[in-house]
């Protein structure tokens, strides 16, 4: 394979398998909690921070960490206030998070052209200390799902059991919540800002079609996270294609055939 | 008379500042089956939630085993009305039961105590050999006794049971309240439901609850409590089944 004589290719596929990783764990819980919509808006706030990050002059990684820790934060409260519309204030922090982003990069002073590398993605060009970073990361998210494996899936499959059974059922939310920021940071790098839901969401949707537990379903996911990335990138090089977007089109079009051949089955 | 198990003494409970009860009163002794009728939104649900712990009272005392609801919750086995579980999650039968022992649990995982209490609790409700099954796959009554199995893997003294066979036909009503007569003679059952004749047959004595609880230690309810509790003559006819809820009466009640 001539195109791994590159080293922007090897760190590009390194940077995908670390991200299937994160994604493919965190991501199984977004699907069977249903919090698709606040990982959304999780991951649109990170904006906010990376235009800080520019703004005051430092790593645009840390402020988009900073500013998805807060907000995951943030609507790990508004989801345990039932009597509050959830989705209309998960919508407000994430255009909130979008607008702010938007003010602080205007205010940078200098050039801002890779702006455009955290909405969409740039695989090829993450900087080793980013690559240190996500695996560190992917360690922390590593090590807190091992520990709170049953915990984590007795909350997402029946909260108010949990909650009757003695577990402090808002603490594992949050702390979900904190992964799936950690998760968003982790996969800003790849596929972007806007294109994070579709890779955190569909090797998980894939996988929960063909498994018969949580940790099949993470193993699954986490492999097809992985086929997509790679293809998506080999793609990418090949015609010339932005690579974040192809490997989202790669992911969508194997969660089409995995549907269909679901159907297929049945029938 | 067995001990007092639960101790309920003028109970008011709010929801976002309504009353949902008032004035409860009760007292549950050892052993005793309790079941409680009521309309739907008489707060019947709220009421098993307060004595779980999950809704504070606004005023009155709640005793279970004579200490207060936080302290012996974990006495409490609760079977709670038809969950609408998500059928593609993909969790086994065993994985559910299992689950009932978080609150116990020693390390990371279960130990193979919490599975053999889970397996344990599975031959109770007949379902051991479906424990590798996913809760997709269930049916209703399949779903009800693993839902049942679970509670007991706490290891109750007493069990709580919301409208249990309001998703099951009534072939599996039967069968299942004959598992409930089993299981009353280790532990107290309360049971709430909407459906009178379905309950009245089973349990040892019974109550209504319509914002606050009319109850006489007995099995039989009279008019009064009835139409107190429905707010309308109710057509409430004993026939088809074993024992009578109502005393014998002239003419026909509703009419």
């Amino acid at each position: 394979m001539e195109i791994l004589q590159f080293d922007f290719m090897r760190n590009a596929l390194l940077v995908g398998l670390l991200v299937s990783v994160a994604c493919g764990m965190i991501g199984t819980y977004v699907v069977v909690k249903r919090i698709v919509f606040i990982s959304g808006g999780i991951s649109h706030t990170a904006y906010g921070g990376i235009g800080l990050g520019y703004y005051l002059g430092f790593n645009p990684m840390l402020g988009a960490t900073l500013f998805t820790i807060v907000s995951a934060l943030g609507m790990g409260l508004v989801q345990q206030r039932s009597s509050q519309r959830q989705d209309t204030v998960i919508g407000v922090m994430w255009a909130v998070g979008m607008a702010l982003g938007i003010v602080f990069v205007k205010l940078s002073p200098g050039y801002t052209a890779d702006l455009m590398s955290y909405l969409f993605g740039s695989i090829l060009t993450v900087p080793e200390r980013d690559i240190l970073f996500i695996l560190l990361l992917d360690l922390l998210i590593i090590a807190t799902v091992y520990r709170y494996f049953e915990e984590f899936k007795a909350v997402a499959f029946d909260e108010e059991f949990a909650r009757v059974s003695g577990l402090k059922v808002e603490f594992y939310n949050i702390l979900l919540l904190l992964l799936v920021a950690l998760t968003v940071v982790v996969m800003i790098r790849a596929v972007g800002i806007i294109l994070v839901i579709a890779l955190l969401t569909i090797p998980p949707a894939i996988a929960g079609e063909y498994s018969r537990g949580l940790k099949g379903m993470m193993g699954l996911a986490v492999v097809l996270g992985i086929i997509f990335t790679t293809a998506g990138l080999y793609l990418s090089y090949l015609f010339d294609l932005p690579s974040g977007a192809t490997i989202i089109l790669v992911a969508a079009t194997g969660y089409i055939l995995a549907l269909l051949i679901k159907k297929k089955i049945h029938t | 008379m067995g001990k007092k198990v639960i101790e309920i003494e003028n109970l008011f409970v709010e929801l976002d500042g309504i009353t949902v009860l008032e004035n409860v009163n009760l007292t549950v002794n050892e052993y005793d089956f309790l079941g409680i009728i009521g309309p739907n939104g008489g707060g019947k649900t709220t009421f098993l939630r307060v004595l779980l712990g999950l809704v504070k009272p606004a005023r009155g005392k709640v005793r279970i085993m004579g200490n207060p609801v936080e302290k012996n919750r974990h006495l409490l086995g609760y079977v709670p009305q038809y969950a609408v579980f998500d059928r593609s999650f993909p969790i086994s039968v065993e994985e559910v039961v299992v689950s009932a022992r978080l609150a116990r649990k020693q390390g990371i995982r279960f130990s193979n105590e919490d599975y053999r209490i889970a397996a344990s609790a599975l031959e109770r409700v007949e379902m051991l050999p479906l424990r590798s099954r996913q809760m997709g796959e269930l049916s209703g009554g399949e779903r009800q006794r693993v839902l049942v199995a679970r509670a007991l893997a706490v290891q109750p003294r007493i069990l709580l049971l919301d409208e249990p066979t309001a998703s099951v036909d009534s072939r599996f009503a039967a069968g299942f309240y004959e598992l409930l007569r089993e299981l009353n003679r280790e532990m107290t059952l309360i049971l709430v439901s909407h459906d009178i004749s379905a309950v009245s047959s089973y349990v040892k004595t019974l109550a209504c609850m319509n914002r606050t609880l009319y109850y006489e230690h007995s099995r039989e309810l009279n008019r009064e409590m009835i139409e107190n509790t429905y707010n309308c003559p109710v057509d409430l006819i004993a026939h088809g089944i074993p024992h009578r809820v109502l005393p014998p009466h002239d003419g026909v009640v509703g009419s």
